[in-house]
């Protein structure tokens, strides 16, 4: 620190230098080390669409599929359930949506959903709770007959997964119908 | 830690190793000619007794290890095979579940004590902002462990807790993917989760060592709060401290094989002994007994973002504490009103977690909503005031004038010698 007096100097040039190739290989090798715990491939590819026969679901039932890991409800509704989704009014909702942009063109009856709920991550029951959608036994979110969330801790309606309709009873989820729409 | 070590090495040896590595001075100066405060009573047990169940959590864990797979399709039938087949495996196992809540039952009075004596305050800040730390530290370590054996409680525990992240606005459900390793809790979460129950209690032990380092530069408070002045205040840490801390250690070890060897399976879910299953929530989650205050806070707030933070918030304020409590006088024996508070604060949060153990609905909602909101204003209006407001009892001059008024005999008692 006595060599040279003149400012900068070579010390401080190197120190400088030496400083930001540490920061920036610092940074640079934490891109591996944060990336390795997102899905990793193989996890990715069983994520892959599955093909659901709607033909066997009753009318009034509910049925659970997997996809990703995750529980996906496929719910043949009533016509009472369609009419009560239908007739709330949306400025009532948490998280206001109309029920028909909630299932396909011309497919009001089928209702597909992630059942997960959107507080914390339950399952919810079908048929339950005040509206007759969903009831979740975690913290006691609500949900309507179109999975809207209408009571409890949960902010947001049960999502929609992609899916597409393949045949009038066959639906392909994981793959977003890009034709129409 | 109060200057040079008195250490004097006996045999050659230890002369030859003191010039070298002076860590038997050290151990002296810390373990055996230490002062403490003479008037120190049962309250200030529970380190000694948090320190040996880290070790037994520690020795019992490493043998687990031996016999357990962390494996989403095996983990469940591993323990199994622990309980069943591994030459005492039932005993390692229910020592170490069982040594967890012993943990938090010691960490819960070390905590109190620390607040009834306020020794939380000037100069002892630091030490008991790293006693928070350790005991978030705990919390994480606790919540990780419980997922290991892969039951139904195990896995829909972890869907809850780690889903709190996905409160954070915008990125939230990335984070929780990327904690996940997947769409959802799968095996990635159970080989990561069991990475990390490995890891952090070892950082516990470093974090315990930072802790008891600052313990022995401000030194121990005491039931008066009263600092010692002269060596009459103090004994030698050991024989006086030393001898205290196992005798209660051996009781407070009768109670916890009490648990083991009576009710192993008291304290624990009788769900977590069905395997985990994606498809199926169990009717009632309940985290295990240690969160249910903060778990009782969460879901006194109807919103979601709101309830995380309140969530987080309701412990982060202890860090503050020692700020928020405005009162120069330590000890709550000379705090008439502020000893009230106390004991209204120990029940408030004991209600909390006894609601936190009931269904989130009608009346026990309304009740929590209510103690969730004296516990904030505990920390954030009753201290700050009654720092102003409060009329202290008049402090003893020191820790021996204390104990000669009240015990009205002449001191007999030994002082801080290095026998
Ligand atoms: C701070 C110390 C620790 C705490 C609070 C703790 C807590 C826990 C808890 C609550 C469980 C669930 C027990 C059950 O319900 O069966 C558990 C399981 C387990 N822990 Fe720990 N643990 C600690 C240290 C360790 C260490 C150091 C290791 C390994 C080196 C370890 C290895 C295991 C294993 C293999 C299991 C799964 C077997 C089982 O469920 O009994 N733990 N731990
Ligand atoms: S997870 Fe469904 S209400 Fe909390």
């Amino acid at each position: 620190m006595t060599a040279s007096s003149v400012e900068p100097n070579r010390r401080d040039f190197l120190y400088i230098a030496t400083g930001t190739v540490a920061a920036v290989g610092g940074a640079a090798a934490l891109v591996p080390l944060i990336a390795q715990m997102n899905p990793d491939a193989s996890t990715i590819a069983a994520g892959a669409p599955v093909e659901v026969d709607l033909g066997p679901i009753a009318e009034g039932q509910v049925i659970k599929v997997f996809w990703r890991g995750q529980p996906i409800f496929i719910s043949h509704r009533t016509k009472k359930e369609i009419e009560e989704a239908r007739k709330v009014s949306l400025a009532s909702l948490p998280d206001p949506q109309a029920d028909d942009k909630r299932v396909k063109p011309g497919k009001d009856q089928w209702l597909v959903l992630v059942g997960i709920c959107t507080h914390l991550g339950c399952i919810p029951l079908a048929h339950q709770g005040a509206y007759e959608g969903w009831f979740c036994p975690c913290h006691g979110s609500v949900y309507d007959t179109s999975g809207r969330i209408r009571q409890g801790p949960a902010p947001k309606n049960l999502p929609l997964p992609p899916y597409k309709f393949l045949s009038d009873s066959k639906i392909r989820i994981g793959e977003e119908d890009t034709a129409k729409v | 830690m109060s200057g040079h070590s008195t250490y004097q090495p006996q045999s050659a040896f230890m002369k030859w190793m003191e010039r070298r590595l002076p860590i038997a001075g050290l151990m002296y100066s810390s373990f055996v000619a230490y002062p403490t405060p003479r008037n120190l009573n049962y309250w200030w047990t529970f380190g000694g007794v948090l320190t040996f169940l880290l070790g037994a959590q520690i020795v019992t864990g490493i043998i687990l290890v031996m016999h357990y797979t962390p494996h989403a399709d095996m983990a469940f039938n591993s323990v199994e095979h622990i309980m069943r087949d591994v030459n005492y495996g039932w005993l390692l196992r229910y020592l170490h579940s069982n040594g967890a809540s012993m943990f938090f039952v010691a960490v819960y009075i070390h905590m109190a004590r620390g607040m009834y004596y306020g020794s939380y305050k000037e100069p002892r800040e630091v030490l008991w902002i790293l006693g928070v730390i350790l005991y978030l530290l705990m919390m994480a370590t606790g919540f990780l462990g419980y997922t290991l054996p892969w039951g139904q409680m195990s896995f829909w525990g972890a869907t809850v807790i780690t889903n709190f992240f996905s409160a954070i606005p915008l990125v939230g459900e990335s984070v929780v993917t990327w904690l996940w390793g997947g769409y959802s809790v799968g095996n990635p979460t159970l080989q990561r989760f069991f990475s990390l129950h490995y890891l952090l209690p070892f950082v516990i032990v470093g974090v315990v060592v930072l802790h008891v380092w600052a313990l022995h530069v401000v030194g121990q408070n005491n039931p008066t709060g009263v600092e010692p002045k002269t060596d009459k205040d103090t004994v030698a840490f050991t024989p006086y401290a030393t001898i205290k801390d196992g005798f209660f250690m051996a009781c407070f070890c009768i109670v916890y094989a009490w648990f083991v060897f009576y009710v192993p399976n008291y304290l624990g879910h009788a769900d977590n002994y069905i395997p985990a299953n994606p498809a199926v929530t169990p009717q009632h989650i309940v985290p295990e007994w240690y969160y249910l205050p903060f778990y009782a806070i969460l879901r006194a707030i109807p919103d979601k973002l709101m309830g995380v933070i309140a969530l987080f918030g309701s412990i982060g304020i202890l860090a503050f504490l020692p700020w928020l409590d405005t009162s120069r006088v330590r000890s709550a024996n000379y705090r008439p009103l502020f000893r009230q508070f106390f004991w209204i604060f120990i029940l408030v949060t004991v209600g909390l977690g006894w609601l936190g153990s009931k269904p989130a609905e009608g009346g026990y909602t309304i009740a929590a909503r209510i103690l969730t909101i004296y516990y904030f204003a505990h920390f954030i209006i009753i201290l700050p005031i009654l720092g102003w407001v409060e009329k202290t009892k008049p402090l003893p001059n020191s820790i021996s004038e204390a104990i000669l008024k009240s015990s009205g005999v002449s001191s007999a008692a030994p002082t801080a010698t290095k026998s």
